[in-house]
């Protein structure tokens, strides 16, 4: 066992692959001798060659679409884009090449590309380097979505994506890559990568989170234990698939679900588990599920950011909603509801 | 400060601009010093063939064309005019090279070995591929356009990776080059010498768009920008594009990076069964493209050689007549995909959601069981 940072654990997790399969590569801009910009690539390219560890021009859609073909030589390719903002240029090769070449091939080609994403805010960066565009991803098939959330998913689930025959984006969420855990590096995969885990077991209320909202999570489920609630905090670590049946297990148990994540409501991964859930446990239910999440706004400025991302406080509002407390979450008493919007 | 005019009467889009021709439209064999030694193994009987796989990719062109009017087909993109593009490089490959190509490339699918159904499959709507690119080493036709420059750039990086002599061709169109792929591609591939050949079927349109809106100077010309060297080149003399190609490939194989190899030509249909070109296109334009027909040429070269007599051609009509009758056959003969395939292979591995609609689709149309047919 080793204490490491977040993102120390993800630098490991990729050596491991690099060293397991010499076919495994990493392309991106600045990976090399900087070590890319937060780091994560650190020292990789002095013990692998910059065949293995390829810096690029500047050029997202450049960046995958050579990856395309690198896995169609029997590569590999682990990319990193650099900011979660910077990712659109590469949307159109990720959506229709990336996605769509197994199905179109009808399993010839396989596309086992590797897609890191610093995603999320908090850390008062500039328009274009907070967002949490998973949901883009998430709607398209072919495609698995995940994200971590502390140092031993970092490092084992990196290598479950790489070793994934299918395309994986990987999402980092980047405010909590100074984090510190504990990674046991000789363990294999606890969990496979597409499970969800329980993070605190709980009674009452099931609290769904991924990324960089779990430990927050985390943190309301202890402050809510301290006015007598019990909170069941599932960190969903697989966005597509999302693992059902752990949240569904959880909500016939609490009868209660609050889903939070930064990016934006409308037509968000908390939209679909609220669905998919309703669907699946209606009659377990004791309240609509509520959604505790980003504004429908681009991602604001620095000094706006605490408004825009759910916190300990909003998460609390979105319990309390759910048990039928006062909450700024339920309807304004009094209030019609409109026909339109 | 330099203001860019368009001149469409010598804009680079113009044939007219000086291009690699070692066949005449009129079927005389010029010599070119830089060129000739990159075809100097084709003797009659090797043009001969040249020949007769134009005809042949022409015959099943006018075939799926027929095909497709009869409703036997969703779509057709009509290569009818570039067969010598098609061809002439096509036949430079190495069978352990990779093409990726759009959708227009049925010429090069047919030299890489792809079989008449393989062909048929995308267009009749039966898979959104028609062949394992690996059995053939070419990559599923491409709709996106440009895309498949930079899987070409990519794949060719790993072959340098591998320490191997193959190359990567991609092939694109006129319309491709103002896509950012096609230039990224270019970033890529000169940056690290990768061993790729981008080969640009200049056919004068991108549907409607005249080429004169997507380059102010011959399209050859932006790849030196790059730090790629280029080649303009009669699109319709299959002995010059063959020059081209080789020249390219080899400058792949020896370890010098990619070419650029513009293949000016026409097309002579429609972009697709879809389209109508008569209501943006010069029927004077037409005729006068005619007049450089990239089988004619042959024919005449041969028939001065005193290659093409009554019984080659006789011979040329027997194979092409046999190539189109496999052709709708097989269309015709193709089995229809069955309801599971619909969720077959979007994973590699097992995914939960996908499994569970699968199961509940499943459950659904066992309810018909008994039924007719749901079509």
């Amino acid at each position: 066992m080793t204490t490491m940072t977040f993102g120390k654990a993800i630098t490991a997790g990729l050596r491991r692959a690099m060293e397991n399969d010499p076919k495994v590569l990493i392309m991106g801009e600045d990976v090399g001798k900087l070590g890319g910009v937060f780091r994560i690539t650190d020292g990789l390219q002095k013990d692998f060659g910059a065949d293995r560890v390829v810096d690029t021009p500047l050029a997202e859609s450049g960046i995958m679409g050579t990856a395309v073909g690198l896995a169609f030589r029997g590569y590999r390719p682990v990319v990193e884009i650099q900011f979660d903002g910077f990712i659109y240029p590469a949307f159109d090769q990720i959506v229709s090449q990336v996605a769509k070449m197994h199905y179109r091939t009808r399993g010839a080609v396989k596309l086992p590309l590797t897609i890191r994403v610093p995603f999320g805010g908090g850390i008062g960066s500039p328009e274009h380097h907070s967002e949490s565009p998973e949901a883009y991803f998430t709607h398209t098939s072919g495609l698995r979505v995940i994200s971590v959330s502390n140092p031993q998913d970092a490092y084992t689930m990196i290598q479950q994506a790489i070793a994934s025959d299918d395309p994986v984006l990987y999402f980092e969420p980047k405010r909590r890559y100074h984090v510190k855990g504990e990674v046991e590096e000789a363990a294999e995969a606890q969990l496979p990568m597409g499970a969800a885990r329980v993070v605190t077991p709980g009674s009452d209320v099931t609290l769904v989170a991924y990324g960089p909202l779990v430990p927050t999570a985390r943190d309301a489920a202890v402050a809510a234990s301290d006015e007598g609630v019990s909170v069941e905090v599932i960190d969903l670590r697989s966005l597509a698939p999302v693992d059902f049946a752990t949240v569904e297990a959880s909500v016939r148990k609490t009868g209660r679900l609050v889903i939070t994540h930064e990016a934006a409501q409308f037509g968000g991964l908390g939209a679909e588990i609220a669905a998919s859930i309703t669907e699946r446990c209606f009659d377990y239910l004791e309240h609509a599920p509520v959604r505790v999440t980003g504004f429908d706004i681009p991602y604001p400025p620095a000094r706006l950011e605490s408004h825009h991302l759910p916190d300990l406080d909003r998460i609390l509002d979105g319990v309390d909603c759910v048990l039928r407390r006062p909450s700024s979450l339920a309807p304004a008493p009094g209030r019609t509801v409109s026909a339109v919007g | 400060m330099h203001t860019p005019v368009r001149h469409p009467e010598n804009s680079g889009s113009s044939p007219t601009d000086p291009y690699v021709q070692l066949i005449t439209p009129e079927g005389v064999r010029v010599p070119d010093p830089l060129y000739d030694r990159w075809v100097k193994d084709v003797d009659g009987a090797r043009l001969r063939e040249l020949f007769l796989d134009m005809a042949v990719i022409r015959r099943i062109d006018t075939e799926a064309t027929a095909l497709q009017r009869q409703g036997e087909l969703g779509l057709w993109p009509p290569l009818l005019g570039q067969e010598a593009a098609q061809i002439g490089s096509g036949r430079s490959l190495r069978s352990s090279d990779f093409a990726f190509t759009s959708y227009r490339e049925n010429g090069v699918a047919y030299c890489r070995g792809v079989g008449m159904e393989d062909l048929m499959r995308v267009w009749r709507g039966n898979a959104a591929a028609g062949w394992d690119p690996y059995s053939v080493n070419m990559a599923p036709t491409q709709v996106i356009i440009g895309a498949q420059a930079l899987h070409a750039a990519g794949y060719a990086m790993g072959i340098s990776y591998d320490g191997s002599d193959d190359a990567a061709i991609s092939y694109f169109g006129d319309g491709a080059t103002s896509q950012g792929d096609v230039n990224e591609a270019m970033v890529f591939a000169a940056s690290y010498q990768a061993p790729v050949v981008f080969f640009c079927t200049n056919n004068q349109w991108a549907i409607s768009e005249p080429v004169t809106l997507q380059a102010q100077v011959p399209i050859a010309n932006r790849a030196p920008g790059f730090g790629i060297p280029s080649i303009r080149v009669d699109g319709n003399d299959v002995l010059a594009v063959m020059a081209a190609t080789r020249e390219a490939l080899d400058r792949a194989r020896t370890g010098n990076g990619p070419t650029f190899v513009e293949a000016v030509t026409y097309r002579m249909g429609p972009h697709t069964t879809a389209d109508d070109p008569t209501r943006y296109r010069d029927a004077a334009e037409l005729e006068q493209w005619r007049g450089k027909d990239p089988l004619a040429r042959v024919q005449a070269l041969l028939e001065t050689m005193g290659l093409f007599d009554a019984a080659f051609a006789a011979d040329v009509d027997a194979r092409t007549d046999a190539a189109a009758a496999e052709l709708r056959a097989a269309c015709l003969g193709m089995p229809d995909p069955q309801p599971a395939d619909v969720f077959a292979h979007v994973y590699a591995e097992p995914h939960s959601w996908l499994d569970r609609q699968q199961e509940q689709y499943s459950r659904y149309l066992s309810g018909f069981a008994g039924e007719a047919t749901r079509s």
